[in-house]
């Protein structure tokens, strides 16, 4: 069996840019605990390595993007990746988000360089702009193979060669296997092993000994001896389901009527492959054009009788010109159908819907309610609160994606000096409105470099006066503070500024910021 | 959800039958109005009633009216809030983990509270636009089939209650020196033409202000002048 791998270099760098929309020509890093974990080529030529701390980092390429880790982007981001080579050839498996292997697509090609030279155009054209192919005898050698690749380009090892063309790689490609790798590339240089093929030569039972299982497993890989398989991904299967009609119906009853047993036999063939559809495109079609199509959600799953209703509405809808058409005209669809296909947009497995023996699991209802507002909404557009450490009321909280971890929160459990005491805020603005803040003589309140307040508070009103469109003047009936911060002055933040808790003339209270630039309202204990 | 968890033994002393069409009447949700969990401080006041909306006039009312529910295991969620104050939903007993946050909803926001109401108890809603009466009848079938409940936080059409702050008053700042400590508020709710009940209460917690203790406020007030 013959391996391609297609690598992807830098992964974690290109998806982190791709999301946050920037150019991956920018030196660039992903950085998980203040430590670079990937960074790509412009920021590697600049002095950047892996493991280097964030400022030493920073002081090497100033300019650097500094881009938080998120494993689950990186796999989301590769998924288009596998479907594309998936196109080419089945039985794709995804090593890792960046890497993945896939039986050699051969003679169908004609050559191997051609089935490699294929892949790279596809992937280039799919907007994968750095991707590098190889193609051996065994899974090790091919990632090898890859890694030695250029850019866009592909190194085929023929049958056979894969001991020949491992002996001249130097040891530290182990690195790239993880903690145990970098331990054993070490360990290896200190005993004056600089290749693999160095490594190769040694007895078996020695290097066993000495270096134990995983130093005899990479001495197999060396020899080009390494039959580890790999798992791939078996491709959706087909789960549409059709039917047809000769002569073509006009009336929805008569197609309603006929549909029954095709949607039976959709659920049925789901059910073989224990998966329910919560999402179901219906297509109607006549004289083979799709004339109505629409995507239909279910709270739970479709059964057959659901999917009936669902066409049933569907085509009535469609035939019924403008909803001031007479009633009895409503029965009769615009254009014979022909054709009607029930499509599965959105399958889960069935044991997440099984009813429960006591009534069903309401968390996992919540879950695909929740999964068809962000179909309706967007995926981020549904949020998770969740608690964090900070200083401003907007710092101590954090709207999480719905469905993704929480990363790089503030611990709560510190005392963060500075923070406003008291209950907190009711109403947290993300944007704060600008404000003003006036004492008895109608002047701006400041705060002085040593934390004395020029003058009482006396009025306020949220908006800016210069544009005068501010809403109107309202008392202070009590105020507290300051409550002085410094935040953020070791990356250029908004310098000394204060908090203060004002009373309206209505009872409700206000929290305002008063940076150097001005007064913000920042929260509202409604 | 709540029909199967709320099953219970079948009295054997009346007739079978009545009772199971008493239990029919109750899952078409018509007449038998089933209590949802409230916060104690406001138990005296206004109880939520599942298949009902109601009105608010403040943020933290709404947060108030939902704590009950996500205290006693429900899911809710917020749809339309930009402003949640998260700490503040945590510190009324606020389950975060059990809450789902729709910020901005945009234009579909009608279309994403209907979708919430079918799966969590209690929904709050703060519409960006005014509705009219049909599409608020669309949203109360809704929650009467699923037995939801929507508390929006603006106008709405037709309500069971609507409840809101006449008075509120901070204990703690003074000129400078102190910090906001508790909120006392007369919140008033108002059912049709019932007349309006008054309650004090005082946050953080929603609590009651007894009125013994108010008596003895009101006495040092007027020793104090």
């Amino acid at each position: 069996m013959r391996v391609m791998v297609v690598w992807c270099p830098d992964w974690s760098v290109v998806a982190a840019l791709d999301e946050a929309g920037r150019s991956n020509r920018s030196p660039a890093a992903v950085l998980s605990a203040n430590v670079v974990e990937v960074c790509n080529g412009p920021a590697r030529s600049e002095g950047v390595r892996r493991g280097q701390r964030r400022r030493d980092a920073q002081s090497r390429c100033p300019e650097l993007v500094l881009l938080p880790a998120n494993p689950d982007r990186d796999a989301r981001a590769f998924e288009p990746v596998l479907a594309l080579v998936e196109d080419l050839r089945p039985g794709v498996a995804a090593l890792r988000p960046g890497l993945l292997a896939v039986r050699a697509p051969g003679s169908w090609y004609g050559t191997e360089t051609a089935a490699a030279a294929t892949a790279c155009q596809v992937l280039v054209e799919g907007g994968v702009w750095d991707v590098r192919v190889g193609i051996a005898d065994d899974l090790f050698t091919a990632e090898q193979a890859a890694r030695t690749a250029d850019v866009q380009s592909w190194v085929v090892v023929p049958a056979g060669g894969s001991a020949s063309f491992l002996r001249g790689l130097p040891v530290h490609v182990l690195q790239d296997d993880g903690a145990r790798g970098r331990d054993l590339v070490g360990l290896l240089q200190r005993l004056g092993l600089r290749t693999l093929g160095d490594l190769a030569d040694l007895p078996g039972d020695a290097v066993e000994h000495r270096l134990g299982s995983y130093g005899a497993e990479v001495r197999r890989r060396a020899r080009g001896e390494d039959r580890a398989l790999f798992a791939a991904r078996t491709p959706p299967p087909e789960l549409d389901a059709d039917v047809s009609f000769e002569p073509p119906l006009d009336s929805v009853e008569a197609i309603t009527f006929s549909v029954r047993t095709t949607a039976e036999r959709f659920v049925d063939q789901l059910a073989h492959h224990q998966l329910v559809a919560t999402g179901v495109r219906v297509e109607a079609e006549s004289d083979g054009v799709v004339c109505s199509s629409r995507a239909w959600l279910h709270p739970r799953h479709f059964g057959a009788r659901d999917l009936v209703d669902r066409v049933h509405w569907q085509l009535q809808g469609a035939g019924v010109g403008g909803s001031l058409r007479a009633r009895k005209q409503s029965g009769t669809v615009r254009a014979p159908i022909d054709r009607v296909r029930f499509v599965p947009e959105v399958v889960e497995p069935a044991a997440a819907h099984g009813e429960a023996l006591w009534g069903a699991a309401s968390d996992d209802l919540v879950e695909r309610g929740v999964a068809r507002v962000q179909g309706m909404v967007g995926f981020d557009a549904v949020r998770r609160p969740v608690l964090q450490g900070g200083r401003s009321p907007a710092a101590r909280q954090s709207l999480v994606p719905w469905g993704e971890r929480a990363v790089d929160l503030r611990p709560v459990d510190r005392p963060w000096p500075g923070r406003v005491p008291g209950p907190a805020p009711v109403r947290v603005f993300a944007t704060p409105p600008v404000a003003e803040v006036v004492d008895d003589a109608g002047r701006e309140v400041c705060v002085t470099d040593r934390g004395v307040v020029t003058g009482e508070p006396r009025r306020f009103r949220v908006g800016s006066g210069s544009g005068g469109q501010g809403l109107p003047w309202q008392p202070v009936t009590a105020w507290a503070g300051p409550w002085p911060t410094d935040e953020g002055w070791w990356s250029g933040g908004s310098g000394p500024s204060a908090r203060f808790q004002l009373v309206g003339a209505d009872g409700r209270a206000w929290l305002l910021l008063r940076a150097p630039d001005g007064w913000s309202l920042e929260a509202g204990y409604d | 959800m709540s029909s199967a968890r709320s099953v219970t033994p079948l009295d054997p002393g009346r007739s079978v039958v009545e009772q199971l069409r008493e239990r029919m009447v109750a899952m078409e949700g018509r007449t038998a109005r089933q209590p949802v969990a409230t916060l104690p401080g406001l138990a005296d006041l206004v109880t939520l009633e599942a298949g009902s909306t109601y009105a608010v006039d403040s943020a933290s009312l709404a947060l108030a009216l939902a704590a009950g529910a996500s205290r006693a295991g429900e899911w809710i969620g917020f749809a339309g809030c930009a402003d949640f104050g998260a700490e503040a939903a945590a510190e009324l007993g606020i389950e975060l983990s059990r809450t789902v946050l729709v910020p901005d909803p945009g234009e579909h926001w009608l279309e994403v509270t209907a979708a919430l109401v079918d799966v969590l108890r209690v929904v709050v809603l703060r519409p960006p636009a005014s509705v009219d009466e049909k599409t608020a009848g669309l949203l109360d079938s809704r929650l009467r089939t699923r037995s939801s409940v929507l508390v929006v936080h603006g106008d709405w059409p037709r309500v069971e209650a609507r409840v809101g702050v006449e008075a509120s008053d901070w204990d703690g700042p003074a000129s400078g020196t102190g910090h906001l400590r508790e909120r006392r508020a007369r919140v008033v709710v108002r059912r049709g033409a019932r007349p309006p009940r008054r309650e004090d209460l005082t946050w953080p917690g929603v609590h009651r202000v007894e009125p013994r203790v108010d008596r003895q406020v009101r006495e040092i007030r007027r020793a104090s002048g």
